[in-house]
């Protein structure tokens, strides 16, 4: 008896099982796609990443256009840079452009020291939320907002927020220029910028478009709008704009003239060497501010 | 059986404190900051310069457009500066600056305009005249009011409604001004009549403005074509969907206007600055804004000039309590925290109020528990948990989908939820992006 | 750094009275009459019972969240105080200790805190510890002491049945419904409580007071348990009325059992039933039909239990399907 059933159970059931692997294969081999197989060559290249900095939304959906498209000259993928470019055109036999890498910049310093809040906000912890509530705990309606949107976007752990000074920080050995942090912060603080061999950057690290006084009270470190550094820049690669200075990445030649005569120190230049003259004040890179005020 | 809306509504305490404080005038500030753009639309264009000497009621910026509005000097005074100050959204906004003359007798002298029943214009005239003298609605909306009253062919208006309600707890500049002047709301009401051609009228107040209803009980005559509607108190009975329904039944469509279902709604502090500015051309230059808050010394209604900043109005009602820790433009549901009292009045002001700590800290943010009290109390028949978790995680399409643009920000949602989750916050943020979307799309 | 005066936030700036402290808080003071009378009946069992499922929920929650989640412990939102009791009052009072606390620990561990915590289960959590346990174990489980006369004893009991699970086994045999109604207890003392079963079995009369109690306080609404209750008279009766001698009288079905336990405070868990008024209507109807299919032609002499669970796994195509009306719509709006 009990052998009887056993054998009944294991012929059902060998029976139920081939009849599926039958239909599965059947309707596989019926409803066959055809794709490309270089679709899925160049999707091996590609970094895997799946970030959206080439505008895709995967690396799948990348490779898929990077076939389909016959000239790719302005298709970029940000975080394989040049090589993986490079190995894609060879593959297809198309031609790619070369793009300088680039990493991002964060462009406001206002901690907490130098720029003091005056109000409280109490609501949901996201920058376009509290962007569009209203203008920021402190008197600068343009700095940072510290409630880290572009720490949350960016998916390669190259951002942490700070929690002394309330500034994101930006690593930039890890960052891939994928472009997100640009995207999630509402107030374009963070800017894409050349980087090179030994990334050294020299920037304006404010966004305040307010008159002198006004931006100095909210915050110690601001850019005034003072023109001293467009003066003495020998290249004119600094333009002021709405009281706000800027140095153009291209023209500027990394002289570091500016830096010094900023009178509230707010051109920032990294990974410089020491100066060789004497007293010249240099900033690193993860930025403190320079007067540190007792608190209240 | 009181009339009101039948879906969702909440009951916040009242709080109307100053119901009974007859509208006196605040002295005339030193400075007044008068913004350019007070209105929904185009701001307006600056037409003066600095040091320019002006009087009160001159034009000091033109309306920009179509949807947009004239902006007139509320004193007699020098123009000082054309420069960006802090408005109630936080952010710095082009202001015009006039210090008041204090020798300019204009700026002191008490003017009486007697009531003057008799109306002389004819309904394009009336139609002009609001338009010059830079009328806007001052519910709080701020919608320049000579838009509402161009009428496109197709449309047929067969009722005005008078907005009366003023269902914010706290505020009652509303409710002293129909109070004080009943009379004049009524010729404004006819002026209105007249240039719109109509000729059946309804005025919504609240049930808790029963001396209000009976004054007007009062003065109306049934062959004026105006009667009045006393309604069962809940909020938002005074955002004009909710009141359509609540009076005529009438249900606006989805994401249409009042003029879809045949209705007109305007403001009763619109009407007496219509009334005034037909009848004596006066120009919209102040407003009533009810100054109130539990711990205050001296609540109170002002007549306020436009422009005049909100802590002169915080002086003359005893100074800031200590303890203070919100200051709102408006009321209590859908009024906006301001950062400092620097800020001026707008003609959109109808109330300043104080908040001490107990009522001002949000409460730790729990999960959700499920419970749909938010979509019992949505006026609007939404589902905000839904709203918040789309926003949140950024599915804008569903969220569009699920008409998030029909959402009229009253706040009931977030006033109820027992978890006490920032609902209007995300809608609200949702509701921006997904118009932006929908504006790329067209 | 002093924290500024000023505060800004979106509005609105004023908060209506209720949390979900308060909800909680209602419902446990709810259970309380329910409480009292099992402690009448059932003396110190009835207390360790209750005690255990209480102190172990809250104890799991609080480890669980603390170190293994490693977020902030939530006990004191109530929660897990009211799975705990609503647990007790499932159980009967010889249940062995270990038991009880396996039980709290599917219920807050796997039914509640897997999916998320609160308000993010789609089972009730006392009913799933519940159920778990009554699979599990079955002998224990549907091991009933009878109500002892003296209140302090622990009962060492002669173990009796409840009284669905007495029809069920008459009937089983062939008796018919006279003769069974002789060995259960009358409509009277079923009201009161003075019948076998677990503790939150016992007094239908305490157990609406505290109902009425949620509904006036505006804890519940009414849809749930009227329409849960009407659904089961209803179909109870339809076949009472065609045979009273194979089918119990619809009064019985209901004052037995947990039916109005279930109906009162295990179908209205807010996180658990439906969004809408219509939607709850359509989810009672469901767990009174089930109920009544299970008691009469399932073999479980109680269905409560299980119907609820069932019709749980429901409730997200009910929350869909019964959208609210738009203001300024005609017609309900579609299904998502």
């Amino acid at each position: 008896m009990i052998t009887e059933s056993v054998l009944y159970s294991v012929l059902l059931l060998t029976l139920l099982g081939g009849t599926a692997a039958a239909i599965l294969y059947f309707v596989s081999k019926k409803f066959y796609v055809y794709e490309n197989p270089l679709i899925a060559e160049v999707e091996d290249i590609l970094p895997a990443a799946n970030c959206a900095g080439c505008g895709s939304p995967g690396c799948k959906a990348f490779a898929e256009k990077l076939v389909n498209t016959e000239d790719i000259s302005d298709l970029f993928c940000p975080v394989g840079g040049n090589d993986v470019m490079k190995l894609v055109a060879e593959l297809l036999g198309k031609e790619v452009a070369e793009k300088d890498p680039t990493v991002a910049v964060m462009r406001c310093q206002g901690s907490c020291d130098v720029r003091p809040k005056t109000t409280e906000y109490q609501g949901p912890k996201s920058c376009a939320i509290s962007a569009m509530i209203y203008s920021g705990e402190t008197d600068c309606q343009y700095g940072c907002l510290g409630d880290g949107d572009c720490v949350i976007a960016c998916k390669f752990d190259a951002m942490y927020m700070d929690k002394n000074t309330g500034l994101p920080v930006i690593i930039t050995d890890k960052c891939t220029s994928c472009g997100a942090c640009v995207e999630a912060c509402p107030r374009d603080i963070i800017e894409m910028r050349p980087k090179n061999k030994r990334d050294l950057k020299i920037f304006v690290s404010c966004m305040n478009e307010d008159k002198g006084g006004i931006a100095k009270r909210a915050c110690e470190v601001a850019c005034i709008g003072c023109s001293k550094c467009d003066d003495i820049c020998p290249k004119d690669a600094i333009t002021m704009v709405n009281n706000l200075a800027y140095i153009d990445p291209v023209l500027c030649t990394l002289c570091r003239k500016c830096v010094p005569v900023c009178p509230t120190h707010s051109i920032i230049e990294t990974n410089f060497p020491p100066p060789k003259v004497k007293n010249k004040k240099k900033v690193k890179e993860n930025v403190k501010p320079l007067k540190s005020k007792s608190d209240a | 059986m009181l009339k009101t809306f039948p879906k969702g509504g909440v009951h916040p305490h009242e709080n109307k404190l100053t119901s009974s404080k007859a509208i006196k005038k605040l002295p005339i500030p030193k400075f007044v900051y008068v913004p350019v753009s007070q209105h929904i639309g185009i701001p307006s264009t600056i037409v003066v310069e600095r040091k320019e000497k002006v009087e009160i009621g001159q034009v000091i910026a033109k309306s920009g457009g179509y949807v947009s509005s004239n902006i007139h000097s509320p004193v007699a005074g020098t123009v000082t500066k054309l420069d960006k100050i802090i408005d109630s959204s936080g952010y710095k906004k082009q202001c015009i600056v006039i210090r008041t003359d204090a020798k300019n007798s204009s700026n002191y002298k008490e003017v009486e305009f007697p009531l003057k029943e008799k109306i002389e214009l004819s309904p394009g005239e009336i139609l002009q005249q609001i338009t010059d003298c830079g009328i806007v609605g001052l519910g709080g909306a701020t919608f320049p009011s000579h838009v509402k009253l161009i009428i496109k062919e197709d449309k047929k208006i067969d009722y005005l409604i008078i907005n009366g309600v003023e269902c914010e707890p706290y505020l009652t500049a509303d409710h002293r001004l129909m109070l004080e002047k009943a009379n004049e709301i009524i010729v404004g009401i006819k002026i209105l009549m007249s240039a719109l051609h109509v000729k059946k009228v309804v005025i919504g107040i609240e049930n808790n403005k029963k001396d209000a209803v009976a004054v007007f009980k009062k003065l109306l005559d049934k062959k004026d074509g105006i009667q009045i509607a006393a309604l069962r108190v809940k909020y938002p009975q005074g955002s004009e969907k909710q009141l359509i329904k609540a009076i005529l039944k009438r249900e606006v469509p989805k994401n249409g206007l009042p003029l879809d279902v045949g209705v007109i709604v305007h403001n009763v502090g619109t009407v007496f600055a219509i009334y005034e500015a037909v009848q004596y051309n006066k120009p919209l230059v102040e407003r009533v804004v009810t100054v109130t808050g539990k711990k205050l010394k001296n609540p109170s209604n002002y007549w306020v000039k436009i422009g005049t900043p909100v802590k002169d109005l915080i002086a003359e009602v005893g100074g800031l309590p200590e303890g203070t820790r919100k200051i709102v433009n408006g009321g209590p549901m859908m009024g906006v925290a301001i950062k400092n009292t620097d800020i001026p009045v707008t003609k959109g002001t109808s109330g300043i109020l104080v908040i001490s700590e107990e009522e001002a800290s949000r409460k730790r943010v729990e999960n959700c528990i499920r419970c749909g009290e938010c979509v019992f109390v949505c006026p609007m028949g939404l589902e905000p948990f839904l709203l918040m978790n789309l926003s949140e995680k950024g599915h804008y399409d569903r969220a569009s989908i699920e008409d998030i643009t029909t959402c009229i920000e009253c706040g009931s949602c977030s006033y109820v939820c027992p978890s006490n989750r920032p609902l209007l916050d995300y809608i609200r943020f949702g509701k921006n992006i997904v118009k932006k979307l929908e504006t790329v799309k067209n | 750094m002093s924290i500024p005066s000023i505060i800004i936030s979106a509005s609105p700036h004023v908060h209506s009275d209720r949390t979900s402290k308060k909800i909680m808080y209602d419902v446990v003071i709810a259970l309380i009459p329910a409480f009292l009378v099992s402690l009448y009946v059932f003396g110190i069992g009835a207390l360790i019972i209750t005690s255990v499922a209480v102190i172990s929920c809250l104890l799991f929650e609080y480890l669980i969240q603390k170190y293994l989640l490693k977020t902030s412990a939530t006990i004191s939102d109530g929660s897990a105080l009211i799975t705990g009791i609503l647990l007790g009052f499932n159980l009967p009072s010889s249940l062995p200790i270990w038991m009880i606390i396996v039980g709290s620990l599917v219920a807050i561990g796997i039914a509640k805190l897997s999916f998320g915590g609160l308000g993010f289960n789609i089972f009730n959590p006392a009913l799933v510890g519940r159920v778990f346990l009554l699979i599990s174990f079955p002998v224990q489980m549907t091991m009933w002491p009878t109500p002892l006369d003296n209140q302090t004893s622990i009962s060492d009991a002669v173990t009796g049945a409840t009284p669905l699970g007495i029809i069920k086994e008459g009937l089983m045999f062939g008796d018919t419904m006279t003769k069974i109604s002789t060995k259960i207890p009358s409509i009277i003392e079923m009201l009161l409580g003075v019948t076998g079963g677990s503790l939150g079995e016992m007094s239908a009369l305490a157990l609406i007071f505290g109902g009425l109690f949620l509904i006036v306080r505006k804890v519940i609404s009414w849809h749930i348990p009227v329409v849960m209750i009407t659904t089961m008279i209803l179909i109870t009766g339809i076949f009472w009325m065609i045979d009273p001698q194979q089918y119990a009288n619809p009064l019985i079905h209901i004052l037995s059992g947990g039916a109005i336990l279930g109906a009162f405070f295990m179908a209205t868990d807010l996180v658990t039933s439906p969004m809408s008024k219509k939607g709850m209507v359509i989810f009672a109807i469901g767990i009174g039909l089930i109920t009544v299919v299970i008691r009469l032609f399932g073999s479980y002499p109680e269905g409560v239990s299980f119907a609820i669970i069932i019709m749980n796994a429901f409730v997200p195509l009910i929350n869909s399907y019964f959208k609210p009306r738009r203001f300024g719509n005609k017609i309900r709006s579609k299904i998502m």
